[in-house]
Protein backbone atom coordinates (compact mmCIF):
# COMPACT_ATOMS: atom_id res chain seq x y z
CA UNK A 1 0.00 0.00 0.00
CA UNK A 2 2.84 2.29 1.20
CA UNK A 3 4.39 1.73 -2.08
CA UNK A 4 1.14 2.52 -4.33
CA UNK A 5 0.85 6.34 -2.53
CA UNK A 6 4.43 6.82 -2.50
CA UNK A 7 5.20 6.08 -6.28
CA UNK A 8 1.64 8.15 -7.64
CA UNK A 9 2.87 11.35 -5.09
CA UNK A 10 6.21 10.71 -6.86
CA UNK A 11 5.15 10.75 -9.86
CA UNK A 12 2.80 13.84 -9.82
CA UNK A 13 6.03 15.89 -8.07
CA UNK A 14 7.93 14.47 -11.51
CA UNK A 15 5.06 15.91 -13.66
CA UNK A 16 4.90 19.18 -11.87
CA UNK A 17 9.02 19.38 -12.16
CA UNK A 18 8.04 19.53 -15.71
CA UNK A 19 5.88 21.74 -15.80
CA UNK A 20 8.06 24.03 -13.42
CA UNK A 21 10.67 23.44 -16.37
CA UNK A 22 8.55 24.37 -19.46
CA UNK A 23 6.34 27.35 -18.33
CA UNK A 24 7.30 30.46 -19.17
CA UNK A 25 4.80 32.95 -17.47
CA UNK A 26 6.75 33.18 -13.65
CA UNK A 27 3.90 34.32 -11.70
CA UNK A 28 2.70 30.64 -12.43
CA UNK A 29 6.02 28.79 -12.15
CA UNK A 30 6.00 30.46 -8.45
CA UNK A 31 2.51 29.14 -7.58
CA UNK A 32 3.34 25.39 -9.13
CA UNK A 33 6.62 25.09 -6.60
CA UNK A 34 4.03 25.88 -3.77
CA UNK A 35 2.23 22.81 -5.04
CA UNK A 36 5.65 21.30 -5.62
CA UNK A 37 6.32 21.38 -1.93
CA UNK A 38 3.44 20.70 -0.93
CA UNK A 39 3.28 17.31 -2.51
CA UNK A 40 6.90 16.76 -1.51
CA UNK A 41 5.31 17.46 2.08
CA UNK A 42 2.80 14.55 1.69
CA UNK A 43 5.60 12.69 0.34
CA UNK A 44 8.00 13.20 3.96
CA UNK A 45 4.74 12.26 6.12
CA UNK A 46 4.61 8.65 4.13
CA UNK A 47 8.24 8.36 4.68
CA UNK A 48 7.53 8.60 8.69
CA UNK A 49 9.64 12.21 8.19
CA UNK A 50 6.41 13.97 9.88
CA UNK A 51 9.14 16.71 11.22
CA UNK A 52 10.21 17.59 7.87
CA UNK A 53 6.77 17.23 6.70
CA UNK A 54 5.78 20.19 8.77
CA UNK A 55 8.70 22.20 8.42
CA UNK A 56 8.68 21.63 4.08
CA UNK A 57 4.55 22.27 4.05
CA UNK A 58 5.26 25.67 5.87
CA UNK A 59 8.34 26.78 4.80
CA UNK A 60 7.69 25.57 0.47
CA UNK A 61 4.31 26.43 0.03
CA UNK A 62 3.79 29.46 2.54
CA UNK A 63 6.92 31.38 2.76
CA UNK A 64 8.84 30.66 -0.42
CA UNK A 65 6.16 31.24 -2.67
CA UNK A 66 5.49 34.58 -1.31
CA UNK A 67 9.39 35.85 -1.56
CA UNK A 68 9.38 34.43 -4.79
CA UNK A 69 5.66 36.32 -5.52
CA UNK A 70 8.02 39.55 -4.05
CA UNK A 71 10.62 39.24 -6.30
CA UNK A 72 8.52 38.98 -9.46
CA UNK A 73 6.44 42.09 -8.39
CA UNK A 74 10.22 44.03 -8.18
CA UNK A 75 11.47 42.15 -11.22
CA UNK A 76 9.32 40.57 -14.21
CA UNK A 77 6.47 38.37 -14.73
CA UNK A 78 7.77 36.64 -18.11
CA UNK A 79 10.73 34.69 -19.03
CA UNK A 80 12.28 35.60 -21.94
CA UNK A 81 10.88 32.24 -24.38
CA UNK A 82 13.82 30.19 -25.58
CA UNK A 83 13.05 28.66 -29.36
CA UNK A 84 13.94 25.02 -28.51
CA UNK A 85 15.34 23.61 -25.34
CA UNK A 86 19.10 23.64 -24.97
CA UNK A 87 20.51 20.43 -25.96
CA UNK A 88 23.69 21.19 -24.69
CA UNK A 89 22.44 21.69 -21.16
CA UNK A 90 20.02 18.58 -22.02
CA UNK A 91 22.97 16.10 -22.75
CA UNK A 92 24.84 16.86 -19.45
CA UNK A 93 21.94 16.18 -17.36
CA UNK A 94 20.70 13.21 -18.90
CA UNK A 95 24.55 12.08 -18.75
CA UNK A 96 24.65 13.25 -15.12
CA UNK A 97 21.51 11.82 -14.46
CA UNK A 98 22.57 8.50 -16.24
CA UNK A 99 25.71 8.17 -14.26
CA UNK A 100 24.07 8.60 -10.66
CA UNK A 101 21.14 5.74 -11.79
CA UNK A 102 24.08 3.57 -12.40
CA UNK A 103 25.62 4.25 -8.80
CA UNK A 104 22.28 4.00 -7.45
CA UNK A 105 22.40 0.03 -8.25
CA UNK A 106 24.37 -0.40 -5.12
CA UNK A 107 22.20 1.28 -2.73
CA UNK A 108 20.63 -0.65 -0.34
CA UNK A 109 16.50 -0.85 -1.16
CA UNK A 110 14.24 1.15 -0.29
CA UNK A 111 13.00 0.60 3.57
CA UNK A 112 15.77 -2.03 3.76
CA UNK A 113 16.23 -2.30 7.68
CA UNK A 114 19.80 -3.61 7.12
CA UNK A 115 20.58 -0.45 5.11
CA UNK A 116 24.23 0.78 6.53
CA UNK A 117 22.72 4.34 7.09
CA UNK A 118 20.65 2.09 10.24
CA UNK A 119 23.76 0.44 11.30
CA UNK A 120 25.80 3.70 12.82
CA UNK A 121 24.37 6.10 15.46
CA UNK A 122 20.80 5.88 14.46
CA UNK A 123 19.75 3.04 16.37
CA UNK A 124 21.83 4.67 19.31
CA UNK A 125 19.72 7.60 19.59
CA UNK A 126 16.58 5.37 19.03
CA UNK A 127 17.99 3.15 22.00
CA UNK A 128 19.13 5.57 24.64
CA UNK A 129 17.05 8.67 23.86
CA UNK A 130 13.95 7.77 25.69
CA UNK A 131 16.29 7.22 28.99
CA UNK A 132 19.01 10.29 28.63
CA UNK A 133 16.77 12.69 27.55
CA UNK A 134 13.25 11.54 28.53
CA UNK A 135 11.59 13.13 25.30
CA UNK A 136 8.96 10.90 23.17
CA UNK A 137 10.31 12.63 19.98
CA UNK A 138 13.48 11.47 18.94
CA UNK A 139 13.50 13.88 16.05
CA UNK A 140 13.50 16.82 19.22
CA UNK A 141 16.10 15.38 21.55
CA UNK A 142 18.21 14.62 18.27
CA UNK A 143 18.11 18.05 17.00
CA UNK A 144 18.30 19.75 20.49
CA UNK A 145 20.68 17.85 22.56
CA UNK A 146 22.98 15.00 20.67
CA UNK A 147 23.33 17.30 17.87
CA UNK A 148 22.75 20.70 19.62
CA UNK A 149 25.84 22.06 18.02
CA UNK A 150 25.08 21.81 14.74
CA UNK A 151 21.80 23.22 15.23
CA UNK A 152 23.54 26.35 16.62
CA UNK A 153 25.59 26.29 13.64
CA UNK A 154 22.14 25.77 11.35
CA UNK A 155 20.88 29.24 13.48
CA UNK A 156 23.61 31.14 12.96
CA UNK A 157 23.62 30.79 8.85
CA UNK A 158 19.65 31.66 9.08
CA UNK A 159 21.15 35.05 11.15
CA UNK A 160 23.73 35.42 8.49
CA UNK A 161 21.39 35.20 5.53
CA UNK A 162 18.76 37.69 7.32
CA UNK A 163 21.70 39.98 7.93
CA UNK A 164 22.69 39.65 4.06
CA UNK A 165 19.21 40.40 3.11
CA UNK A 166 18.90 43.43 4.97
CA UNK A 167 22.10 44.95 3.67
CA UNK A 168 21.06 43.91 0.39
CA UNK A 169 18.12 45.63 0.59
CA UNK A 170 17.76 48.00 3.28
CA UNK A 171 18.95 51.15 2.18
CA UNK A 172 17.92 53.98 -0.52
CA UNK A 173 14.82 53.06 -2.29
CA UNK A 174 12.76 52.90 0.84
CA UNK A 175 9.70 52.89 0.38
CA UNK A 176 8.38 55.11 3.18
CA UNK A 177 10.90 57.22 2.62
CA UNK A 178 8.44 58.60 -0.42
CA UNK A 179 5.46 58.11 1.36
CA UNK A 180 5.36 61.60 2.22
CA UNK A 181 5.37 62.39 -1.31
CA UNK A 182 1.84 60.07 -1.92
CA UNK A 183 -0.44 59.94 0.88
CA UNK A 184 -2.92 57.77 -0.20
CA UNK A 185 -3.37 54.58 1.42
CA UNK A 186 -1.19 51.36 0.92
CA UNK A 187 -1.70 50.39 -2.76
CA UNK A 188 -0.71 46.74 -2.07
CA UNK A 189 -2.79 46.21 1.17
CA UNK A 190 -6.02 43.85 0.63
CA UNK A 191 -8.35 45.01 2.88
CA UNK A 192 -10.81 46.07 0.69
CA UNK A 193 -11.51 42.28 -0.43
CA UNK A 194 -14.26 41.62 2.20
CA UNK A 195 -13.88 37.53 1.90
CA UNK A 196 -9.54 37.73 2.14
CA UNK A 197 -10.40 40.47 5.31
CA UNK A 198 -12.91 38.10 7.58
CA UNK A 199 -11.30 35.16 6.81
CA UNK A 200 -7.89 36.55 7.71
CA UNK A 201 -9.20 38.03 11.01
CA UNK A 202 -10.68 34.63 11.62
CA UNK A 203 -7.75 33.13 10.86
CA UNK A 204 -4.60 34.92 12.04
CA UNK A 205 -5.17 34.20 15.85
CA UNK A 206 -5.61 30.61 15.45
CA UNK A 207 -2.78 30.25 13.06
CA UNK A 208 -0.45 32.02 15.68
CA UNK A 209 -2.13 29.97 18.56
CA UNK A 210 -0.75 26.87 16.05
CA UNK A 211 2.13 28.48 16.19
CA UNK A 212 3.01 28.42 19.96
CA UNK A 213 1.31 25.11 20.24
CA UNK A 214 3.89 23.45 17.65
CA UNK A 215 6.49 25.44 19.72
CA UNK A 216 5.89 24.03 23.12
CA UNK A 217 4.22 20.59 21.89
CA UNK A 218 7.33 19.70 20.07
CA UNK A 219 9.26 17.36 22.96
CA UNK A 220 5.80 15.22 23.01
CA UNK A 221 5.05 15.31 19.21
CA UNK A 222 6.19 16.75 15.61
CA UNK A 223 7.05 20.27 15.93
CA UNK A 224 9.69 22.60 17.79
CA UNK A 225 11.48 25.75 17.06
CA UNK A 226 12.39 25.65 13.55
CA UNK A 227 8.62 24.81 12.36
CA UNK A 228 6.65 26.64 14.88
CA UNK A 229 9.09 30.01 14.04
CA UNK A 230 7.91 29.64 10.46
CA UNK A 231 4.19 29.17 11.22
CA UNK A 232 4.36 32.32 13.33
CA UNK A 233 6.08 34.39 10.36
CA UNK A 234 3.14 33.04 8.28
CA UNK A 235 0.55 34.60 10.55
CA UNK A 236 2.09 37.78 10.24
CA UNK A 237 3.10 37.66 6.61
CA UNK A 238 -0.56 37.04 6.00
CA UNK A 239 -1.63 40.13 8.26
CA UNK A 240 0.35 42.40 6.01
CA UNK A 241 -0.40 40.72 3.02
CA UNK A 242 -4.23 41.97 3.86
CA UNK A 243 -3.52 44.69 5.70
CA UNK A 244 -0.44 46.66 4.26
CA UNK A 245 2.93 46.70 5.47
CA UNK A 246 2.77 50.20 7.10
CA UNK A 247 0.30 48.17 9.69
CA UNK A 248 2.29 45.24 10.22
CA UNK A 249 5.03 47.51 10.63
CA UNK A 250 3.14 49.70 13.35
CA UNK A 251 2.28 46.25 15.40
CA UNK A 252 5.87 45.14 14.88
CA UNK A 253 8.48 48.27 14.70
CA UNK A 254 11.90 47.15 12.59
CA UNK A 255 14.21 47.60 15.63
CA UNK A 256 12.21 45.45 17.84
CA UNK A 257 12.60 42.73 15.34
CA UNK A 258 16.07 42.97 14.43
CA UNK A 259 16.38 42.64 18.25
CA UNK A 260 14.43 39.73 18.57
CA UNK A 261 16.73 38.05 15.29
CA UNK A 262 19.85 38.50 17.55
CA UNK A 263 18.27 37.72 20.88
CA UNK A 264 17.11 34.17 19.70
CA UNK A 265 20.69 32.75 18.20
CA UNK A 266 21.62 34.55 21.87
CA UNK A 267 19.37 32.43 24.14
CA UNK A 268 20.56 29.58 22.40
CA UNK A 269 24.33 30.24 22.86
CA UNK A 270 23.50 31.70 25.79
CA UNK A 271 22.04 28.41 27.05
CA UNK A 272 25.25 26.68 26.25
CA UNK A 273 27.34 28.93 28.32
CA UNK A 274 24.91 28.75 31.28
CA UNK A 275 25.93 24.79 30.97
CA UNK A 276 29.07 25.27 30.76
CA UNK A 277 29.33 27.93 33.64
CA UNK A 278 27.47 25.06 35.56
CA UNK A 279 30.49 22.77 35.58
CA UNK A 280 29.09 20.98 32.09
CA UNK A 281 30.58 21.56 28.56
CA UNK A 282 29.31 23.67 26.40
CA UNK A 283 25.01 22.84 25.38
CA UNK A 284 25.53 19.78 27.99
CA UNK A 285 22.00 20.54 29.34
CA UNK A 286 22.28 17.94 31.83
CA UNK A 287 24.29 20.56 33.82
CA UNK A 288 21.35 22.70 34.09
CA UNK A 289 19.62 21.33 37.07
CA UNK A 290 20.19 18.74 39.60
CA UNK A 291 18.49 15.78 37.71
CA UNK A 292 19.79 14.77 34.24
CA UNK A 293 17.24 14.70 32.33
CA UNK A 294 15.07 17.46 34.07
CA UNK A 295 18.56 19.51 33.18
CA UNK A 296 17.49 18.25 29.88
CA UNK A 297 14.15 18.79 29.05
CA UNK A 298 14.68 23.19 30.82
CA UNK A 299 18.00 23.05 28.01
CA UNK A 300 15.98 21.65 25.05
CA UNK A 301 12.89 23.75 25.84
CA UNK A 302 15.27 27.27 25.89
CA UNK A 303 17.44 26.77 22.68
CA UNK A 304 14.01 26.11 20.76
CA UNK A 305 12.56 28.68 22.01
CA UNK A 306 15.62 30.70 20.99
CA UNK A 307 15.19 28.66 17.49
CA UNK A 308 11.78 29.55 17.22
CA UNK A 309 12.20 33.65 17.75
CA UNK A 310 15.18 33.85 15.29
CA UNK A 311 13.28 31.69 12.34
CA UNK A 312 10.29 33.68 13.15
CA UNK A 313 11.74 37.19 12.80
CA UNK A 314 14.18 36.50 10.28
CA UNK A 315 11.51 35.27 7.90
CA UNK A 316 9.05 38.56 9.18
CA UNK A 317 12.05 40.57 8.28
CA UNK A 318 13.29 39.34 5.26
CA UNK A 319 9.57 39.67 4.09
CA UNK A 320 9.17 43.09 5.19
CA UNK A 321 12.59 44.14 3.38
CA UNK A 322 11.49 42.30 0.22
CA UNK A 323 7.77 44.26 0.17
CA UNK A 324 8.80 47.33 1.58
CA UNK A 325 11.18 47.63 -1.60
CA UNK A 326 9.84 49.77 -4.16
CA UNK A 327 9.30 48.84 -7.98
CA UNK A 328 12.20 50.87 -9.99
CA UNK B 1 10.96 -6.52 -10.56
CA UNK B 2 12.24 -5.79 -7.08
CA UNK B 3 15.25 -3.49 -8.11
CA UNK B 4 12.89 -1.06 -9.54
CA UNK B 5 10.14 -1.09 -6.79
CA UNK B 6 13.16 -0.87 -3.99
CA UNK B 7 15.07 1.92 -6.26
CA UNK B 8 12.17 4.18 -7.60
CA UNK B 9 12.65 6.53 -4.97
CA UNK B 10 16.32 7.28 -5.50
CA UNK B 11 15.59 7.79 -9.40
CA UNK B 12 12.93 9.73 -9.03
CA UNK B 13 15.07 12.00 -6.98
CA UNK B 14 17.51 11.85 -9.44
CA UNK B 15 15.11 13.02 -12.14
CA UNK B 16 14.24 15.81 -10.00
CA UNK B 17 17.87 17.11 -9.35
CA UNK B 18 18.27 16.72 -13.15
CA UNK B 19 15.35 19.04 -14.12
CA UNK B 20 16.23 21.57 -11.63
CA UNK B 21 20.42 21.20 -12.86
CA UNK B 22 18.68 21.55 -16.12
CA UNK B 23 16.98 25.18 -15.41
CA UNK B 24 20.01 25.96 -13.53
CA UNK B 25 21.95 25.73 -16.44
CA UNK B 26 19.65 26.43 -19.32
CA UNK B 27 17.45 28.87 -18.46
CA UNK B 28 18.57 32.42 -19.11
CA UNK B 29 16.57 33.93 -16.13
CA UNK B 30 17.36 34.43 -12.68
CA UNK B 31 14.09 33.72 -10.77
CA UNK B 32 13.75 30.41 -13.25
CA UNK B 33 17.40 29.83 -12.14
CA UNK B 34 16.92 29.89 -8.10
CA UNK B 35 13.29 27.66 -8.82
CA UNK B 36 15.90 25.31 -10.46
CA UNK B 37 18.32 25.60 -7.68
CA UNK B 38 15.13 25.11 -4.95
CA UNK B 39 14.07 21.96 -6.83
CA UNK B 40 17.67 20.46 -6.95
CA UNK B 41 17.59 20.94 -3.09
CA UNK B 42 14.27 19.34 -2.29
CA UNK B 43 15.54 16.38 -4.81
CA UNK B 44 18.53 16.29 -2.21
CA UNK B 45 16.11 16.02 0.74
CA UNK B 46 14.03 13.47 -0.98
CA UNK B 47 17.17 11.37 -1.02
CA UNK B 48 17.90 12.09 2.74
CA UNK B 49 14.59 11.12 4.13
CA UNK B 50 14.48 7.68 1.58
CA UNK B 51 17.41 6.60 3.42
CA UNK B 52 15.96 6.87 6.57
CA UNK B 53 12.83 5.37 6.37
CA UNK B 54 12.43 1.75 8.00
CA UNK B 55 10.08 -1.05 6.44
CA UNK B 56 6.95 -1.28 8.62
CA UNK B 57 8.51 1.70 11.13
CA UNK B 58 6.77 4.66 12.06
CA UNK B 59 7.82 7.96 13.06
CA UNK B 60 10.36 8.25 15.17
CA UNK B 61 8.34 9.31 18.23
CA UNK B 62 7.88 7.04 21.47
CA UNK B 63 4.28 5.73 21.48
CA UNK B 64 2.50 2.60 23.13
CA UNK B 65 2.69 -0.21 21.01
CA UNK B 66 5.55 1.00 18.68
CA UNK B 67 9.01 0.21 18.43
CA UNK B 68 10.17 0.04 15.04
CA UNK B 69 10.94 3.72 14.12
CA UNK B 70 12.45 5.02 10.83
CA UNK B 71 16.09 7.22 11.67
CA UNK B 72 15.61 10.30 13.13
CA UNK B 73 18.91 11.16 12.60
CA UNK B 74 18.49 11.51 8.64
CA UNK B 75 15.25 13.79 9.73
CA UNK B 76 17.14 16.27 11.83
CA UNK B 77 19.28 17.18 8.98
CA UNK B 78 16.49 17.63 6.73
CA UNK B 79 14.68 19.59 9.06
CA UNK B 80 17.29 22.21 9.51
CA UNK B 81 18.39 22.26 5.79
CA UNK B 82 15.06 22.77 5.09
CA UNK B 83 15.04 26.57 7.29
CA UNK B 84 18.43 26.96 6.18
CA UNK B 85 17.76 26.80 2.82
CA UNK B 86 15.21 29.05 2.13
CA UNK B 87 17.24 31.61 3.97
CA UNK B 88 20.06 30.82 1.85
CA UNK B 89 17.17 31.07 -1.12
CA UNK B 90 16.46 34.76 0.03
CA UNK B 91 19.69 36.51 -0.36
CA UNK B 92 19.90 34.87 -4.16
CA UNK B 93 16.25 36.41 -4.29
CA UNK B 94 17.54 39.77 -2.89
CA UNK B 95 20.28 39.32 -5.01
CA UNK B 96 18.41 39.32 -8.45
CA UNK B 97 16.15 42.18 -7.41
CA UNK B 98 19.55 44.49 -6.90
CA UNK B 99 20.14 43.07 -10.36
CA UNK B 100 17.03 44.12 -11.62
CA UNK B 101 17.26 47.53 -10.48
CA UNK B 102 20.86 48.13 -11.57
CA UNK B 103 21.04 46.06 -15.08
CA UNK B 104 17.02 46.90 -15.87
CA UNK B 105 16.94 43.29 -16.28
CA UNK B 106 17.27 39.30 -15.14
CA UNK B 107 17.87 37.98 -18.71
CA UNK B 108 21.17 36.47 -18.65
CA UNK B 109 22.03 37.26 -22.23
CA UNK B 110 20.93 40.68 -21.97
CA UNK B 111 23.29 41.04 -18.83
CA UNK B 112 26.26 39.69 -20.72
CA UNK B 113 25.71 41.94 -23.68
CA UNK B 114 25.53 45.00 -21.30
CA UNK B 115 28.62 44.09 -19.95
CA UNK B 116 30.35 43.66 -22.99
CA UNK B 117 29.02 47.40 -24.82
CA UNK B 118 29.91 49.65 -21.75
Amino acid sequence: MIHVVDMTLLAFLAIVAIAVTRMTNLFATSVLTGVYSLLMACIFTVLDAVDVAFTEAAVGAGISTVLFLATLSLTTQREKPQRSPNWKALCVALLTGGALVYGTFDMPHFGDPQAPVHQHVGPHYIGVSPTQIGVPNMVTSVLASYRGYDTLGETAVIFTACMAVLLLLQHEKRRDEQSTVEEKPDKEAMAHAMILRVQSKFFIPLILLFGLYVQFHGDFGPGGGFQAGVIFAAGIILYSLVNGLDKARQIIPPNVLHGLVAFGLLLYAGTGLASLFMDGNFLQYRALAEEATHGEHIGILLIELGVGITVATVMTSMFFSFSGRRRS
Amino acid sequence: MSDALGLYNYWIAIFLMMVGFYNVIASGNLVKKLIGLSIFQTSVFLLYITMGKVKDGTAPILGDGYDTFSNPLPHVLILTAIVVGIATTAVGLALVIRIQEHFGTIEEDELIAQEDSP
